[in-house]
């Protein structure tokens, strides 16, 4: 990915940066311009708000076959994570074994590496997901 | 060296990767009895990160809790420094991107930096001065590391990774940082060139005149500056490459086991470089009571030391209903990983991206 | 999320648009060509369309051209008068239609378009996708490209992992199973070994597909339809001047087209294909029928679990029965409902972009009678399905015998 298509994102891959309609109260994530509920009347009526960094699991897959950049954390798990505000995420959940993994799990984010342009060029940064007890033993 | 203002600790946190290998697993491979090299370094297992894990991020999910656990904002922080010497980019501030995570940036000053495994404390110090002369409200002082001994070398049994985070100011403090010194001096004992991967060192040159000189004089001076004896301190954490050195360095000076051990991290996480003092400190502070006394003294190749004399308040008691976790949560649930795992985690395999 | 809007869908009056037949199909094999270039894959369709249609070529007044990705996949992007050049038809204008998988249905769409509104008498619709001069990897990654990069791929997402992802949530929610996903393999390979175009011209078990590597799991190896060469190419005109070309042409009887998120994961039910839905109900609406009028259908499967959804999203059976209809062999050949006779995107193969107008010559060909031992009995209307990335575009076709 070139470099300003990362950059000009940094803050929704590091911090989850969304909008809210101020209209209706629905939060999007990426930030959306245009609210699709209320559309006219979000119009500049967009409001920047930030995920708290957690939320379960919707859905999963183990991916073998990974796109070349992934290819050291293969086997990886992918997921999709619907989060406390609403807002629905892709990304990984690490630390975690495959078999563990299930249908409404609770996650919470974590920055790690997505990947790198090359071993030479930039490191993209981004959030990931780990099961939200994998630092707090009950 | 002891600040105009008070100053300290308000908050803190450590991250530690789930991945640990141990000493045996590592001499099979190389035909050395790595068991016996373990029982004489005291590591048992070393920790490994993932291959999506690096200092920017160790730094930023235990820059996240400490925030947290100060109970304060990203934007809060004016300072931010980070030190380690396994910094992803050679050029290209690990502090920025930390910085950008938190949202601290963009009103603020960041840098990182670098001076062998003392690179965390460093931080501490000039985020200290900083608070101190009133230029910042907040600064935080991370030390990371996810340093790798090249194939085969001694070092490969005991570097592992980790990291901490600390909030430094002056108000709603855990624990007061009471006086702080150093000693540094021209001591060629670990190296690691531009460009290279792995580090050089000097072998058994890396002991009496670097870390046990360092270490043993520096925290002498400390206790001269402050008036008082090993036994008028709860606990102390030394600088630990393995779990050999800091047994002896404390014995040396007067120190007990029983004072080391609730910060003496290495037999579990192995040598987390500049990550290593300042987790040894937030496992010592997970546990520590209002009024301990703490010593700590870091240790950087090339050579330097830094001791401090922190005592810690009553605020201490609140960490116990925070939702941080404490370094014990962020070090067990280990997942054991083999050699040639490890290899593919750490890139030893060419070719292999 | 889903779009609030009440819009009503519009049913075209009869009288405002002119009824459109095919009255010429050609194809080429589909598989790895490694002899033949994406020009002549498309020149090769093409005439044998124009030639199936007793047309000379100087009859021709538009082309459309789908292909999903030519640029990154021989780094030729312009293919529209590329191939219209070489099939000597230079002075034709010609346009290239991209919408991912679904670049050939929307170029039928096109073209359809362009002779019910009474502009052009005469067109020529082609697909064509050369996969093979990149590695299979690369190919993966450019299928990738479909998806959302900035907000999917970039966080490791792979195409396959997000049909696998839509799979583990079907299995969760409606209960299908790997068994069920085996089967449509199972089936479409039947039904490719009858279809001697088809990349895998041959039968398969259900133990096999199942014992297959897997890729992205539930899915394996054998769940994925393959990287291939292809292209196919239709001639359309007004009905009222079919008959002089070709004595069984098949009218274009309906259309419609539907949208949805790009990414899969801002989907309310990850286990449904909306587009799908809004394409296909337009396209009933219009023709004044429902799905239980439908003979037979070429659906997308470019995974087993993109035919079970589309079976159901069709209409075909409520929403959960795909997986065992499929099981209860409710889909093959000359049962309830003959889904993918000739084989589908899993064992025809997919040449992503020509994927569509492969749909229309089967379809066609089925309608004529001319499909051999696949042959639907006493068919009258075929539904061609043509989806675009991970379904943020649908285009459904139904095509009726001319009677």
């Amino acid at each position: 990915m070139a470099i300003p298509r990362f950059w000009r994102e940094i803050r929704q891959r590091y911090k989850g940066i969304g909008s809210t309609c101020n209209a209706c109260g629905k939060m999007y994530f990426p930030p959306r311009d245009i609210c699709p509920e209320c559309r006219r009347e979000s119009f500049h009526n967009m409001e920047e708000q930030e995920l708290e960094g957690r939320g379960e699991i919707v859905t999963y897959t183990k991916v073998h076959e990974p796109h070349p950049e992934f290819k050291d954390l293969s086997p990886y798990i992918m997921t999709i994570v619907e989060m406390e505000e609403g807002v629905r995420l892709t990304g990984h959940i690490v630390d975690v074994d495959f078999e563990d993994v299930e249908r409404g799990m609770e996650v919470e984010a974590s920055m790690r590496k997505l990947g790198e342009e090359s071993e030479e060029g930039l490191i993209y940064y981004g959030y990931k997901f780990w099961p939200i007890d994998t630092h707090r033993p009950e | 060296m002891k600040t105009e203002k008070e100053v300290g600790i308000k908050g803190y946190a450590g991250y530690v990767p789930k991945y640990r290998i141990t000493p045996k697993e590592i001499g099979d491979v190389w035909g050395k009895d790595g068991e016996a090299m373990g029982k004489g370094l005291r590591i048992e297992q070393k920790s490994v990160p993932a291959p999506d894990e690096d200092v920017v991020t160790i730094s930023t999910q235990a820059a996240k809790w400490a925030i947290q656990r100060a109970g304060i904002k990203g934007n809060d922080l004016d300072a931010i420094y980070v030190g380690s010497e396994s910094h992803p980019y050679a050029v290209k501030p690990t502090a920025t991107i930390v910085a950008a995570s938190l949202a601290a940036s963009p009103h603020m000053t960041a840098a990182d930096y670098e001076f062998a495994c003392k690179a965390g404390t460093a931080a501490f110090q000039t985020c200290m001065g900083m608070v101190s002369s009133g230029m910042i409200k907040n600064g935080m002082a991370i030390g990371a590391d996810t340093s790798q001994g090249a194939p085969s070398d001694a070092l490969e049994y005991s570097a592992g990774a980790g990291g901490a985070a600390y909030v430094i100011g002056s108000e709603d403090l855990l624990a007061t940082i009471e006086r702080t010194c150093s000693f540094t001096t021209d001591t060629p004992d670990f190296w690691r060139r531009e460009g290279e991967k792995y580090p050089q060192h000097g072998g058994r040159f890396t002991g009496k005149p670097a870390y046990f000189k360092h270490v043993t004089t520096c925290t002498e001076k400390l206790l001269e500056e402050t008036g008082k004896e090993p036994e008028d301190y709860d606990y102390a954490v030394f600088h630990q490459p393995n779990g050999k050195f800091p047994m002896k360095a404390a014995k040396k000076m007067g120190f007990s086991k029983e004072q080391i051990e609730p910060g003496l991290l290495v037999p579990k996480i192995g040598n987390t470089y500049s990550g290593a003092v300042p987790l040894g400190l937030a496992a010592t502070l997970d546990q520590a009571e209002p009024g301990d006394n703490i010593l700590v003294t870091s240790y950087g190749s090339g050579a330097g030391a830094d001791s401090f004399d922190i005592k810690v308040t009553e605020n201490i008691e609140k960490i116990e209903e925070q939702d941080v976790p404490k370094i014990e949560d962020v070090t067990t649930g280990e997942e054991y990983i083999s050699y040639a795992v490890y290899a593919k985690y750490r890139d030893k395999i060419h070719g292999g991206g | 999320m889903q779009c609030m809007l009440n819009i009503e869908i519009r049913s075209m009056e009869v009288d405002d648009l002119r009824d459109v037949a095919i009255i010429g199909i050609g194809e080429t094999q589909i598989g790895e060509l490694w002899d033949k270039s994406l020009r002549e894959l498309g020149i090769e369709a093409g005439l044998k369309a124009l030639k199936d249609a007793g047309m000379r070529g100087d009859e021709v007044e538009k082309m459309y051209i789908g292909n999903m990705s030519a640029g990154k996949l021989i780094n030729q992007e312009h293919i529209a008068p590329l191939i219209a050049d070489y099939a000597g038809l230079s002075e034709v204008p010609s346009t290239r239609i991209e919408s991912g998988g679904a670049s050939g249905g929307m170029a039928l769409a096109e073209g359809y378009k362009s002779v019910a509104s009474g502009m052009d008498d005469f067109v020529v619709v082609g697909g064509a996708e050369k996969m093979t001069d990149v590695g299979e990897q690369e190919a993966k990654d450019i299928l990738s490209s479909t998806a959302d990069q900035e907000w999917e791929t970039v966080f490791g997402a792979t195409f396959d992992s997000l049909y696998a992802m839509m799979a583990r949530y079907h299995m969760d929610e409606y209960g299908t199973t790997k068994d069920q996903l085996a089967e449509v393999a199972v089936k479409n390979h039947e039904n490719a070994a009858k279809n001697p175009n088809a990349q895998y011209p041959r039968e398969t078990s259900k133990d096999f597909v199942k014992s297959a590597p897997m890729v992205s799991d539930p899915l394996g190896m054998f769940d994925c339809a393959p990287i291939s060469d292809g292209a196919a190419a239709v001639a359309l005109c007004p009905v009222e001047k079919a008959e002089s070309f070709q004595t069984e042409p098949v009218e274009i009887a309906s259309i419609g087209q539907g949208g949805d998120n790009l990414a899969v994961h801002e989907r309310d039910d990850i286990g449904t294909m909306e587009a799908t839905k809004r394409a296909s109900e337009k396209a009933y609406k219009r023709e004044d029928i429902g799905p239980k009028d439908i003979d037979f259908a070429e659906v997308h499967d470019n995974y087993t679990i993109t035919e079970i959804m589309a079976i159901e999203d069709l209409g075909f059976f409520d929403k959960g029965e795909g997986g065992p209809a499929t099981e209860k062999g409710k889909t093959k050949l000359n049962s309830d409902i003959s889904i993918n006779t000739s084989g589908g995107l899993k064992a025809k193969g997919r040449p992503v972009g020509a994927t569509g107008i492969n749909q229309a010559v089967e379809a066609t060909l089925q309608l004529r009678e001319e499909a051999g031992d696949r042959q639907v009995e006493n068919a009258e209307y075929g539904l061609i399905h043509n989806i675009g990335g991970t379904g943020a575009s649908a285009i459904v076709h139904i095509l009726r015998r001319w009677s």
